[in-house]
Parts: structure tokens; C-alpha cells; sequence
């Protein structure tokens, strides 16, 4: 056993603690709640794709119609179901005003004329139309789901904090509401309001509000019995105080994730009435009604579809996507989910 | 348990007396008259009114409705098939209404959850990336705009199924509304297996089974799946009403002579009784499902049982 038959060189052996082993405290700086939403909505891709394309979508709304010289309600004779042409790109073979081989804006004596994504049966520019569309739907999308937040936050607040006969009172009569079908009693009160902007949105906001109203409650019974909020009570804060300066800004952050997610809905129920009739009236556009008015010349002029379509589905992926990111962040246990 | 039914079964009911009340209340409401002729006088549209009892007040109106209600009787139709009973109409077109959401409902459920498990299995990976970008854009997408696109590329461009609706090949013809429809359960369904699976298979339970040397697919099967599919039958119930009640937008894309194809009809010809009977099926369907569905999220999982005894 003593008979060790090896030589021992000096780099034989290594020191335990090298430099780079050695531990080192790491020090973070507090970082503020919102802050920490935004540190983990960044890692998000997706989400942050779709916030992007959404401040594009509505850059487009508010300056799309503008762009150029004509007018959503500008009807041209003559110029009926002309195709994209888009100066410039025309030239590579796309958006170049050809339908079926046929060159239609030189059939149509317009040959220096030119409809960005075409003109509708009527000769409207889809351009304008389009734009002026998204912005009708994401006004009553957003005013929708404004007042949804206002009715349902207060009534959930309301609800949850007094708990009790309230409570039992309040959440009956909002099961009760909940029992109706959505898209009956749009479809109903769509079709007894006066058509227009306001009916669509009182419309959308009778039941909308109950899903808010759900989560708001559910969050103020988790938030309420913490000893903050005890703490807040011991000290003699008013019950209106309690409510609004500490449970609200603990829940506001579900309160925005469910806001973001009605908003898709929102815009869903909104092309839901046009496409039955009761949306926007007429000269007027919404991408509910520029996609069935599309869908009625949709085997012969099928880009009077498509475009409004594109439109809208991407807006509606985009609000997913960065609901989606937004919950995620603001409940770092849902990521990797 | 029983005294918990008992309370949804007695909301439910509830709820329907004061839907009936709110339809009754809307179409009271309702600018226009059935009687839209203008050849008509005064006179004989009173006496239109005297005999289909619309002159009486609303609340007798109701009660009378509600009544007669109970026996079967709608009503009858003043406007889209005149002095047809409702409660005929209706019957006719529920079942091919019914078999579109029941097809669209099946393919939801086997492709969602397909998508879902294996979504779940590969998780972290391109294929669970490819399902849930597929989820995504499914939720996103509304059903009709789906429709449309199935309408024209495979209907139109390519002629594989037929656009509109035809009687004498009734299956065939309902292939694409129910592919439509479908989209929006499927993606939902996906998603929710997906995070539900995850959830299982990172518990300590499938550690325990997997440590006791089971073999892959043996646990898969009798214990992540089961645990699995227990929460997502719970959210089936209101996959099932978005369904039923988006499907009338579909069916008038397709033609198909359903019970929402009906509804949008009477509402565009003031046919008050059509409208109530169609509104009013859909509500029962709504309601029933989601009565259904209470009740049975207490019969699988006792943690909720338990604690909504405890309410």
C-alpha cells in the first residue's frame, strides 16, 4: 500500500477557490410592480409583436383615411370594382390593376387613376374605407370595454367588499343577466335602438360587463382579507378609501389583463351586427360591415373581401397576443404555460 | 349536492321567466309592425291586431304567451309563413341546426385535444410552438370570417364541396359550415388540455408513476390523461353555447335552412312570434347547457362539490 508508484508535478493539482468560483453577492435594485410587468412583457415575442402591429393598426386609423384624396363616402361612377394598384409596386407585377389578364383601369378610361386596395361596388376607395373602418371598430371596441371596466370594476368592488346580503343580491341578479345569451340580446337590442355608434356600444355593454364584474369580485375577496388592508382599517381609513386607494390598485392589473381580452370580443360582436344587418348605417364603415358587404360580391370581385378580412383578423390576433403577454406578465407563474 | 341543484335549477328557471319578459318587453319595443302592407288601412290593420290579440296590453299579452307556451304552443307566424304555428318552424329547423353545432363540436373536441395533448407531450418545442400558434390564431378568427375563406378557396376556387347548402345532399353539404364552426372550439380546447396537461405532468403524483418504472404510454393514458380531461369537459359547457348561437351567422353564409337562418329572417320581417320562439330557443339551449354543466363540474370534481356545500 505504501508503495505509490506515481510522481506528483505541480500541475498535478489546482487551488479549491479559483477567481472566477468565487461567490460573489448579487445585489438587485427594487424594482417598481408596473416596471416588473414591462421587464417580463418584453421577454414575450409574440406579445410584443402584437403590441406593435396594434399601434401600427391604430396609427392607420387615425392617418390612413387621410392619405389620400379620396373620401370614405366619395362615390365615383365609372370606377366600380376596380382591383389594387399601387404606384411604384405596380411596375414588379403585383397590385398592378390587372384582373383576369384585363388591364381594368384602362377598360375603365382611368388609366392614371389609382385605388391603393381597389374600389368597391359602389367605386369607393377601399383604402379610405378600410381605415375609416378600423377606426369605427376600435372606437366602440374601446368605449365598450371603458365603460365594461367602469360597471363591472364598481360592481365587483362594491359586491366583493361588502360581501353579505350585497353580495347575494347583487350576484343573483348579475347570474341572472349572465344567463342571457350575448348575441341574442345584441341582436334584439340591435335591432330596437336607432342604427348607429352609441346603440352598437350600449348594446355591447349591457352584458359585457359581467365577466369584469366576476374577476373584480373574485380579486377584492383575495385581496381584502390582508393585513394591509386590516392595517389601512385599524388606522380609521373610510370604507371608500379602502376600496379605491388600496384594493383597486391591487386588482387593476387582472382588471387591464380582462380588458384586453373583451376588447377582440368587443370588435367580434361589432362585425357580428353588421354582418346581420343592424351595425353602422350605411355610408358609413366598420370592418363588420366592409367584410359582408364584400362577401356579397365575393366569387367575381373577391379582393373587396379579402382586404377588410386581413384587417380584422390581424387586429384580432394582435389584441390576443398581447393579452396573452400582458397576463403572462402580470402573474409571472403563468409563463412557460 | 341536492340542495345546491335545487338552487341552480330554481336561477335557471328564473332566469328564463325574466328572458321571456325582456323579449317580450324588446319587441314591444321594436320599431315597424308585422302587417307592413301598405294596401292595408287603418281600419283593417286593427282589426289584424284585434285578431292575432296584439291590441291587448303587454302584460296580458305575456301572460297569455307564457300559457300557452307551456303546452308547445308558439304562436303562430304573422309575416314569414302566415298562420303557420311557430312551434312547427321551429321543430323543423332545430335538428339541422343541432346536427351542424353536434359536428362542429365533435371535430372541435377531437382535434383540440389531439393538438392539446401533443402540444403537452413535446412541450417546449417546435411542435408545441406550432399547436399553440395554431390555438392562437383559432381563437383570434372569428368563425364566419373562417367560413367565408373556407367558402372561397374550397367551395369556390377549388369545387370540392358545395357553397350553399343543398337538400338532397344534406351531409356533404354541412361538411364546411361544421369545419367553420369548429375552428373556435378547437382552438380553445387545445389550449385549454395544453396548460392543464403541463400542470399533471409536472405534479408529484406522475413523478411518483414515473419513479414506480411505468411504462410512457401506460401513464399517459391512465393517469395523465384522466387527470387531465376531468377540467376540460368543464369548459366544454360554454365552448358549446358560443357555438349554438354563433352558428346563425354561418348558416346564413351557407344557406343552411337552420333555426338562426330562421331568427335573422323574422327579425328582418317583424315576425314577433318567430323571433320570441327562436330568441327563446336559443336561451334554453344556453341555459340548459350551462345548467348541465354546474352541475356536473360538482359530480366529477369533489373540490368543488365540497366547497360549494360549504356556501
Amino acid at each position: 500500500m505504501t508503495n505509490i508508484d506515481h510522481e506528483f508535478h505541480n500541475d498535478d493539482f489546482q487551488f479549491a477557490h479559483s477567481a472566477g468560483e468565487k461567490l460573489v453577492d448579487k445585489n438587485y435594485s427594487a424594482t417598481s410592480y408596473f416596471k416588473d410587468v414591462w421587464t417580463n412583457f418584453k421577454k414575450n415575442r409574440g406579445a410584443l409583436v402584437g403590441a406593435i402591429i396594434i399601434i401600427f393598426l391604430i396609427f392607420m386609423a387615425i392617418v390612413g383615411p387621410n392619405m389620400n384624396s379620396y373620401t370614405y363616402k366619395q362615390i365615383h361612377g365609372g370606377q366600380e370594382c376596380l382591383v389594387p394598384r399601387i404606384p411604384g409596386i405596380e411596375k414588379i407585377g403585383i397590385f398592378d390593376g390587372y384582373h383576369n389578364g384585363v388591364n381594368q383601369y384602362a377598360e375603365k378610361d382611368a388609366a392614371d387613376v389609382y385605388y391603393w386596395f381597389g374600389s368597391d361596388t359602389q367605386g369607393r376607395d377601399i383604402w379610405t374605407r378600410v381605415w375609416s373602418g378600423t377606426r369605427v371598430s376600435l372606437i366602440i371596441a374601446l368605449a365598450a370595454v371603458v365603460i365594461d371596466i367602469v360597471i363591472g370594476m364598481v360592481y365587483g368592488l362594491i359586491s366583493g367588499f361588502f360581501g353579505g346580503m350585497v353580495d347575494s343580491i347583487m350576484q343573483r341578479f348579475a347570474e341572472i343577466l349572465n344567463g342571457i345569451p350575448t348575441l341574442v340580446i345584441v341582436t334584439l337590442l340591435g335591432m330596437v335602438l336607432p342604427a348607429g355608434i352609441t346603440s352598437i356600444i350600449f348594446a355591447l355593454m349591457l352584458t359585457g360587463w359581467i365577466g369584469m364584474e366576476r374577476i373584480a369580485r373574485a380579486q377584492v375577496l383575495k385581496v381584502k382579507e390582508q393585513e394591509f388592508v386590516l392595517a389601512s382599517r385599524t388606522l380609521g381609513a373610510s370604507k371608500f378609501r379602502i376600496i379605491f386607494s388600496e384594493i383597486l390598485p391591487n386588482i387593476l392589473g387582472q382588471v387591464i389583463v380582462t380588458s384586453m381580452f373583451s376588447i377582440p370580443n368587443a370588435i367580434f360582436l361589432e362585425a357580428y351586427l353588421s354582418f346581420l344587418g343592424l351595425g353602422v348605417p350605411a355610408p358609413m364603415a366598420s370592418l363588420g360591415s366592409l367584410v359582408s358587404d364584400g362577401y356579397k360580391s365575393m366569387t367575381t370581385f373577391p379582393h373587396i373581401l379579402i382586404i377588410p378580412v386581413i384587417v380584422m383578423a390581424v387586429l384580432m390576433l394582435c389584441f390576443n397576443l398581447f393579452a396573452d403577454g400582458l397576463r403572462d406578465a402580470f402573474d409571472p407563474k403563468m409563463i412557460n404555460k | 349536492m341536492k340542495k345546491y341543484i335545487l338552487k341552480r335549477v330554481l336561477i335557471s328557471l328564473a332566469t328564463l321567466f325574466v328572458i321571456l319578459l325582456v323579449l317580450f318587453i324588446l319587441m314591444d319595443l321594436m320599431p315597424g309592425t308585422p302587417f307592413n302592407d301598405e294596401k292595408l288601412t287603418e281600419a283593417q290593420k286593427a282589426l289584424l291586431y284585434a285578431k292575432y290579440g296584439l291590441d291587448k296590453p303587454l302584460i296580458t299579452r305575456f301572460f297569455l304567451y307564457a300559457k300557452n307556451m307551456l303546452k308547445g304552443d308558439l304562436g303562430v307566424s304573422y309575416a314569414i309563413n302566415k298562420n303557420f304555428a311557430v312551434s312547427e318552424m321551429v321543430k323543423d329547423r332545430l335538428g339541422i341546426s343541432l346536427a351542424v353545432g353536434g359536428m362542429a363540436m365533435l371535430i372541435g373536441t377531437i382535434l383540440g385535444l389531439i393538438l392539446g395533448i401533443l402540444a403537452a407531450l413535446n412541450h417546449n418545442s417546435w411542435i408545441d410552438n406550432l399547436c399553440s400558434a395554431i390555438s392562437v390564431i383559432g381563437v383570434s378568427i372569428p368563425s364566419y370570417v373562417c367560413a367565408l375563406l373556407l367558402c372561397y378557396f374550397i367551395a369556390y376556387k377549388l369545387g370540392w364541396l358545395p357553397i350553399l347548402y343543398n337538400v338532397e345532399q344534406p351531409f356533404v353539404s354541412l361538411i364546411l359550415p361544421a369545419i367553420a364552426l369548429s375552428v373556435s372550439p378547437t382552438a380553445n380546447i387545445a389550449r385549454f388540455t395544453r396548460s392543464e396537461m403541463i400542470d399533471v405532468l409536472n405534479s408529484d403524483y406522475i413523478l411518483l408513476v414515473q419513479s414506480k418504472g411505468v411504462k410512457n404510454w401506460k401513464m399517459i393514458f391512465s393517469h395523465v390523461l384522466r387527470n387531465t380531461l376531468i377540467p376540460v369537459i368543464t369548459v366544454m359547457g360554454p365552448i358549446l353555447v358560443n357555438l349554438l348561437t354563433g352558428s346563425s351567422v354561418i348558416e346564413k353564409i351557407f344557406g343552411i335552412p337552420g333555426i338562426g337562418r330562421l331568427m335573422i329572417t323574422a327579425i328582418q320581417e317583424n315576425d314577433y312570434n318567430v323571433t320570441i320562439a327562436c330568441a327563446f330557443v336559443y336561451s334554453v339551449m344556453y341555459i340548459v347547457v350551462m345548467l348541465f354543466v354546474d352541475i356536473l363540474y360538482g359530480v366529477i370534481d369533489p373540490r368543488i362539490r365540497i366547497a360549494k356545500e360549504d356556501k
